[in-house]
């Protein structure tokens, strides 16, 4: 046994092994360091130092724009027609409403629906319900803009031949209610995503905990409730902000009502493209951006201190 | 075997919300599944008569179409090149160096990647590419996606080289191979399924996306096919609805294919779960 | 082959120190097993000597040469892994001749030779598997194909047999230790299983909370465990240790415990020197050397039984003697024993071992 110590040898200051040296891995990092700097991290300051220019598309002030300060954001906010139709005021509330009914209520729920729904049902059953869902949300969104267009068609239109079928009166719903198609449009598009991730939830659920409940006699209104639910509570908030942010920013609906007609449809990331493509002003448009951003990284922020509650590291 | 009848009742009940739930999704896509073969076809549900893949023959005709198509598959192919490469050098430094402040890097990375979407993000996007004189090419929009997915990519790819064994590079390297010899003979094969999935993912995004390319780009000559497309149908007078049809239909065709074979492949439920 | 040693090893992760300070030396050819529990510093003395963790301080020598802060490829040294390790994307062929392609060899030569060593091994008929295609013993002895294709200074072992059962376990060790007589190469072994070390070492290191607590031979190990945590850990079933109460009478030892009967044994310096700290002793007896005792016996354990457990060609009788202290005799029978409520075990003084009040060994008469 040698555990006398021996003369302690001179310290050396090294580095301690690593599979990849700490230069490799900057090299290794590098490509996509700069590609995310370049079109993820720039952009977030250059919108700010935008939003405070009168920037525009075309004319003198795209080449020479001049610092305005707070000037788009009190022309954004001023009350004289914060509420007007094609108005910021206007655009973000029907927004939030877009999001309350389409993610929160439609998305979320319905995807819980199914999610439920498909555990007991026969296979074939689910399969082929699984099948539609889930393309309604991979297809591309332009295929979806147009199928959409065309099934809303006044004359020809499949949703109005199935109406009239049934003896009810045909409607011109892209005119007539444009905020409840397009809600109907997102919830349709995108359920796929809650139920897949709640059905994921629910499948991780020992199967001995529902058998349970049978034995003891739960029905499955009880299992779903007592059982089904608590247990998934997290998968449920991770769902609820993601989707939310999703639909916040999506521009989809643009594709099939190009926000109008007259404003009624216009969301936020819509009003952004049109102030700043369509009426040039890019400097307004920036500012749109920044509120945006904002309450993007407010709802990020929510979602990442949950993750790292969850799963500290 | 018996099963009591309320029971019974409530699994017929069942079965019928969710068949019904899933016919409410089929109707807006069944349209689909005959006009591109119908050369009458409007915009109305009607079976084909006689069947027909004249429409498609109409597709390839069109020059401007097949252009769109081409150009859609080189910025899909261009922006996954460097998705996959950047991501995949940058995901094994992640998880295999010890770098520091790398914890601090990828939080960054995650919050603005979530924080700076497209659709909030499109003017300075616009003004970089504009500064950087690359308006209306390719190169504009493959750039702009990579950077945009980027972020994304690398968790996924993190995770996955997270849960792969060190023990791979570690034997590798005790046995005699260099850092670059193990990366290249042991770990990328070991990733390669997660370098798969990333890449379907990316390539998914762009083929489908619309926003970017309608900013970036101006002459058709550099159009993908999703603004094709919706110039076809948005533009005044009616649309050339046969010639759409089967149009959408072949666009959507990688998509469909990319996905069967992912979820064949890896059952991967999650497949494109994370927008960009 | 090649020797190695440590000196002053000590390796932190923040305040713990996952090895302290650990000087030994392993010889040329020899087989040294590290034993010890979990998270006893083991396998980070091991991976150490691999290179692939650096130590915070001290040195490392294999032949003589320092290789504490040389890179894994530079050691020329082979390692058995205790997943494996085996690249899933490789068939056998590729993967048992690894080593030898990021030395250069072309691609015949190191195929013939895997070949070689593969049929050694008994999995020459399986070259052309991916390693998801055979079984856990065979991917077993494809990972010691792998470290024995190319001729290393050093062959290091981390847990290699943990993943098999126990059956396998059994054959794969009794083949270490043939490969080991063959060759006769330096080794270095991690294991959590005292029956492999005892099985397969020339010497074994014991190894509690990053220290070295004894360095020895498999029997010197067992004769004359150093501490009560080498008694306690080395054995199956472990030594029986029992509080006593030591004090110095007429020129001999006595001691005192309750339902212990031991007679009074010769008194050394040693244990001199023990009682001058604290009169609190610990006794140990090897459960082997415990037997059913008759009235008469001159050292007995008397306590109630708590268990009695046929094995078959021995019993294992385990009596409880309270607050949880139990004593184990292992008992070589063909019958079933019949042993009553009260049970008496008796046992010869020669195998008593002592441990003062810090468990380390007072040594005996002659040692």
């Amino acid at each position: 046994m040698t555990t006398e110590p021996l003369a302690t040898p001179p310290k050396r200051k090294t580095r301690n092994f690593a599979l990849l040296s700490n230069r490799a891995g900057a090299a290794f990092m590098l490509p996509a360091g700069l590609l995310v700097s370049v079109f993820v991290i720039v952009p977030f300051f250059w919108v700010i130092f935008v939003s405070f220019t009168n920037r525009t598309l075309i004319g003198a002030t795209a080449l020479n724009p001049q610092f305005v300060g707070l000037g788009n954001y009190l022309a954004l906010f001023d009350p004289a027609t914060f509420f007007q139709r094609g108005q910021f005021g206007f655009s973000l509330i029907l927004t939030t409403q877009f999001v309350l009914a389409s993610a929160l209520l439609g998305q979320a729920l319905l995807g819980l629906l199914l999610a439920w729904l498909i555990q007991t049902v026969p296979p074939w059953i689910k399969r082929i319900t699984e099948t539609f869902v889930i393309a309604a949300w991979i297809l591309p969104e332009v295929v979806i803009g147009f199928a959409w267009f065309a099934f809303l068609d006044y004359d020809n239109g499949t949703f109005n031949m199935l109406l009239e079928s049934l003896g009810l009166p045909p409607g011109d719903f892209l005119l007539q209610q444009p905020f409840w198609v397009i809600v109907v449009f997102n919830t349709w598009r995108g359920a796929a995503f809650s139920m897949m991730l709640f059905n994921s939830a629910f499948s991780s659920i020992p199967p001995s905990y529902f058998q349970a409940a049978d034995v003891a006699g739960a029905s499955s209104w009880q299992k779903f409730r007592d059982i089904g639910l608590p247990l998934i509570r997290g998968h449920i908030v991770t769902d609820l902000i993601l989707i939310t942010m999703w639909t916040f920013n999506t521009f989809t609906p643009f594709l099939l009502t190009n926000g109008g007609p007259s404003y009624r449809t216009e969301l936020v990331s819509i009003y952004n493209y049109r102030v700043a493509f369509q009426d040039f002003q890019f400097g307004k448009g920036a500012a749109v951006g920044v509120i945006m951003m904002l309450i993007n990284l407010a709802f990020a922020l929510i979602y990442l201190s949950l993750g790292r509650k969850r799963a500290p590291k | 075997m018996k099963i009591s009848l309320p029971a019974f009742v409530g699994r017929i009940a069942f079965s019928a919300l969710a068949a019904l739930i899933g016919a409410a999704f089929a109707l807006p896509l069944i349209w689909f599944l005959f006009a591109p073969f119908n050369a009458r076809a409007e915009l109305g549900l009607a079976i084909p008569d006689p069947w027909t893949l004249n429409n498609f023959v109409t597709v390839f005709g069109n020059s401007y179409a097949v252009q769109a198509l081409w150009n859609s598959f080189i910025q899909a192919t261009g922006g996954v090149i460097l998705v996959g490469a950047a991501a995949t050098l940058a995901a094994y430094a992640l998880s295999r160096s010890s770098i520091p402040g790398k914890g601090a890097v990828t939080y960054t990375l995650l919050l603005f990647s979530s924080v700076v979407s497209g659709s909030a993000a499109m003017v300075p996007i616009f003004l970089i590419i504009s500064a950087a004189g690359i308006m209306d090419t390719h190169v504009a929009v493959i750039l702009t996606f990579a950077g945009g997915l980027l972020p994304t990519a690398m968790f996924i790819l993190r995770d996955f080289i997270d849960s792969i064994p060190k023990s791979y590079e570690e034997s590798a390297m005790v046995a005699g191979a260099s850092p670059v010899q193990a990366f290249f003979d042991v770990a990328l094969p070991v990733i390669r399924p997660g370098i798969v999935v990333v890449v379907v993912w990316a390539f998914v995004n762009i083929w489908g996306s619309f926003l970017i390319p309608f900013i970036l780009l101006r002459s058709s000559d550099n159009m993908p096919a999703s603004v094709a497309i919706y110039s076809f149908y948005s533009e005044a007078g009616t649309p050339i609805v046969t010639l759409l049809a089967a149009y959408a239909l072949i666009y959507s065709l990688p998509v469909v294919a990319l996905y069967l074979f992912v979820s064949w492949k890896f059952g991967f439920r999650f497949f494109g779960g994370i927008k960009a | 082959m090649a020797s190695v040693e440590f000196k002053n090893v000590t390796k932190s992760f923040g305040n713990f120190h996952a090895v302290s300070d650990v000087n030994f030396d392993i010889g040329d050819g020899e087989f040294v097993c590290l034993l010890g529990p979990s998270g006893c510093g083991k396998t980070t003395s091991l991976r150490m000597m691999a290179g692939l963790e650096t130590p915070t301080s001290g040195q490392i020598f294999i032949g003589g040469q320092e290789v504490t802060h040389l890179h894994p490829k530079d050691r020329n040294i082979a390692m058995v892994f205790q997943d494996y390790a085996l690249y899933p994307h490789m068939n056998l062929a590729d993967n048992i001749a690894y080593p030898l392609k990021v030395r250069g060899e072309p691609v015949d030569k190191r195929h013939a030779r895997a070949r070689e060593v593969a049929d050694v091994l008994k999995i020459g008929h399986l070259m052309d598997r991916l390693p998801s295609q055979i079984s856990g013993g065979q991917q077993q002895r494809t990972s010691l194909a792998r470290a024995l294709v190319y001729p290393a200074k050093v062959y290091l072992f981390d847990e290699p047999l943990s993943n098999l059962d126990a059956k396998l376990r059994l054959e794969a060790r009794g083949f270490l230790n043939h490969l080991q007589r063959d060759m006769g190469m330096t080794a270095v072994y991690v294991t959590h299983d005292q029956a492999e070390a005892m099985a397969l070492a020339t010497r074994i290191a014991v190894m509690d909370q990053g220290k070295i607590v004894q360095y020895a031979s498999p029997i010197e190990i067992y004769r004359r465990p150093a501490t009560t945590f080498v008694a306690n850990f080395v054995g199956n079933p472990p030594m029986n240790l029992v509080e006593v109460e030591g004090a110095q009478a007429d020129g001999r030892l006595a001691l005192k415990a309750e339902g212990l009967g031991i007679g009074a044994l010769p008194m050394t310096d040693a244990i001199g020197k023990a009682l001058a700290t604290s009169n609190r002793l610990t006794l140990g007896v090897r459960p082997e050397h415990l037997s059913l005792a008759g009235a008469g016996a001159q050292n007995t354990i008397v306590a109630p039984l708590f268990a009695n457990e046929n094995m078959g060609p021995e019993s294992l009788v385990t009596l409880d003697r309270g607050e949880g202290a139990r004593v184990t005799a292992r008992i070589f029978t063909d019958d079933h024993l019949d042993v009553s409520d009260t049970v008496t075990l008796g046992f010869s003084a020669e195998h008593v071992h002592l441990f003062d009040s810090a468990g380390n060994r007072i040594p005996a008469v002659g040692e």
